[in-house]
């Protein structure tokens, strides 16, 4: 997608050219396993990018307005607020430990001045609210500028206060915390299109709650087996559709997704439709179920489509059409043959994510070797692209990336037996009105923006 | 791929019954053989099934989701602990395994051996 020169783009085409922008966080090579990304999500404006971190903590980056004498500088993202959302705990009775790693962060649609966001861990979700404050009062009757109090039989005359400008100021407190709902690890999180509930899913059930209440949720799916050694298998995300509130998703370790619709029945057990790619037995390896659990699902903004990840390829699916996906898009082919090392040293369980531009037309997703990938769907192009320290200047145009499966190596390729598997983009998030990207290299976030002639 | 034609093909052994048997069994295995070569996967699960030859009837299935399910799970009995203390008043408990992560056994698991858990108190280095 990286043409050569600007040139005009072909009508409705995405010419994407992809260029450095910026990158946050630590250089050095001893990555602190508290400094690992586990979450990116950009809010419904786009000016606001939220990263969670396996130590607990959320860093939201704000755009800064466009400069008019630096035109080029088309908005960074600079920190905004950051805090410690989640502590790691320790379950006594069950003898288990609670990690604190933020599993997801999700936005909500902004309603007022403060912005709010829901961020979970394996048990617990937390909302949160972030408010700015730029004005103090000054002059008040009843206490001195220091905050002593004065006593009241001293004041002899009377003041209104006066507001102040100050540095501003934001501030970060948890206004809700929804706990205890959970026996397994919560995956997903989902605001609804209603603003006012909202679903968490963790391995064998799905939950609905009110953003206002806290001591209640209701439990809208349940795939617990009677006797646990009939288990088959666990869901794996959960999304509520963009524009219909009474529909959900649910993925499946199995490769499957199903919909429901709550309008249904209560309890949602029961799925209104079933989406499954039929399976050509007799391709059928030890692997094939490992590698066909979805690691993520999500609705296109449309709400027409929805989007699959498992450990090899993105299937784009109509919702209207249950029997297969509409689009296959091969993410990293060539690590079929080299599945046995990849279950050896657990790889073969990473879950990335995936996620759509604004319009649909595009989509994106992590691989190895701090590669990703990006899908032109009109144009049927696709293009591998590398966030490193390397490429790093500003505006630097992204070069495309090429794997070599065998034989002769070209000059740029590299060798899938030199590909850095520990270096794995698992989450990555696309601005919902621009082409800005933000990618998680480990413990780094790389931005990235299309080039504009 | 040049197949090699089981000798079985000749005439002579045709007539013997016993041979007979053994020409299916030649040409399943030569299937087999080119199922290996056209699917790197099939390949794979070859070698994996090689290594590790009791890796389980169903891949996939109910053993790997349990042990996903189970995440996290620590062994800390803190009745076993009080009894182990109370028994061995004078002897020192036995010393924590050079692995903490796995703690299991004889190894009486103490508080100590449960590694820290504290809160990142450092800022986030992205905000840095």
């Amino acid at each position: 997608m990286a043409g050569a020169g600007g040139g005009g783009c072909p009508a409705g085409g995405n010419d994407f050219q992809w260029c450095f922008s910026q990158v946050k966080g630590a250089i050095d090579e001893d990555v602190a396993e508290a400094d690992i990304i586990s979450t990116v999500e950009f809010n419904y404006s786009g000016d606001l990018l939220a990263t969670g971190d396996k130590g607990g903590r959320v860093v939201i980056f704000q755009r800064e307005q466009e400069n008019k004498s630096r035109p080029h500088s088309r908005g960074e993202y600079n920190v905004y607020s950051t805090f410690q959302s989640h502590e790691p705990e320790f379950d006594y009775l069950k003898s288990l430990e609670i990690e604190e790693k933020i599993n997801k962060i999700r936005w909500l649609p902004q309603q007022n001045a403060a912005h709010f966001l829901l961020s979970t861990n394996d048990k617990t979700i937390k909302l949160w609210k972030i408010s700015e404050r730029d004005k103090r009062a000054e002059g008040y009757n009843l206490k001195d500028e220091d905050g002593r109090l004065r006593d009241p039989f001293r004041v002899t005359a009377l003041r209104v206060p006066i507001l102040k400008p100050m540095d501003l100021m934001v501030e970060a407190s948890p206004r809700r915390i929804f706990a205890n709902a959970h026996t397994y690890h919560i995956n997903s999180i989902s605001v609804n299109s209603d603003h006012e509930t909202y679903l968490s899913a963790d391995d064998l059930r799905i939950n609905l709650w009110h953003l206002e209440i806290t001591d209640r949720s209701f439990n809208i799916v349940d795939i617990k087996p009677a006797n646990m050694e009939e288990l088959t298998e666990v869901i794996t995300a959960a999304e509520f559709h963009p524009h219909q509130c009474n529909v959900l998703v649910y993925s499946s370790s199995k490769g499957t997704v199903r919909l429901c619709d709550m309008r249904s029945s209560a309890l949602c057990d029961r799925h209104s439709k079933f989406f499954e790619e039929p399976e050509d037995p007799s391709s059928r390896s030890f692997f094939s179920e490992i590698i066909s659990s979805i690691s993520d699902v999500k609705f296109s903004h449309s709400g027409r489509y929805m989007m699959t990840r498992d450990y090899l390829s993105v299937k784009v699916w109509d919702l209207n059409m249950e029997s297969r996906p509409v689009e296959t898009h091969q993410v990293h082919e060539y690590l079929r043959s080299k599945l046995c090392s990849l279950y050896e040293n657990d790889c073969i369980f990473d879950k990335f994510e995936c996620c759509w531009n604004g319009s649909d037309s595009a989509i994106m997703t992590g691989s190895y070797n701090n590669f990703f990938r990006m899908f032109d769907r009109n144009a049927r192009r696709d293009v591998t692209l590398e966030a490193s320290r390397e490429n790093s200047k500003p505006r630097a145009s992204l070069k495309p990336r090429k794997v070599c499966t065998g034989g002769k190596r070209k000059k740029d390729e590299i060798s899938v037996d030199s590909l850095d598997f520990n270096k794995k983009i698992l989450h990555t998030a696309w601005h919902p009105l621009e082409n800005i990207i933000a990618v998680a290299a480990t413990n780094n976030l790389y931005i990235f923006q299309d080039k504009i002639n | 791929m040049s197949a090699e034609v089981p000798e079985a093909a000749s005439a002579e052994e045709q007539k013997s019954e016993h041979n007979l048997v053994y020409v299916p069994l030649i040409l399943n295995s030569l299937e087999e053989m080119e199922d290996k070569v056209t699917s790197p996967e099939k390949a794979e699960e070859a070698k994996l099934k090689a290594r590790y030859p009791h890796l389980g009837q169903k891949p996939g299935g109910s053993d790997f989701l349990r042990k996903r399910l189970q995440k996290g799970q620590k062994y800390f009995d803190s009745g076993d602990y009080n009894m182990a203390k109370a028994k061995m008043k004078n002897k020192q408990l036995p010393a924590a395994a050079p692995d903490k992560t796995e703690v299991t056994g004889d190894h009486i698991p103490t508080p100590q051996d449960l590694p820290q858990r504290k809160p990142s108190l450092v800022a986030s280095k992205l905000a840095g």
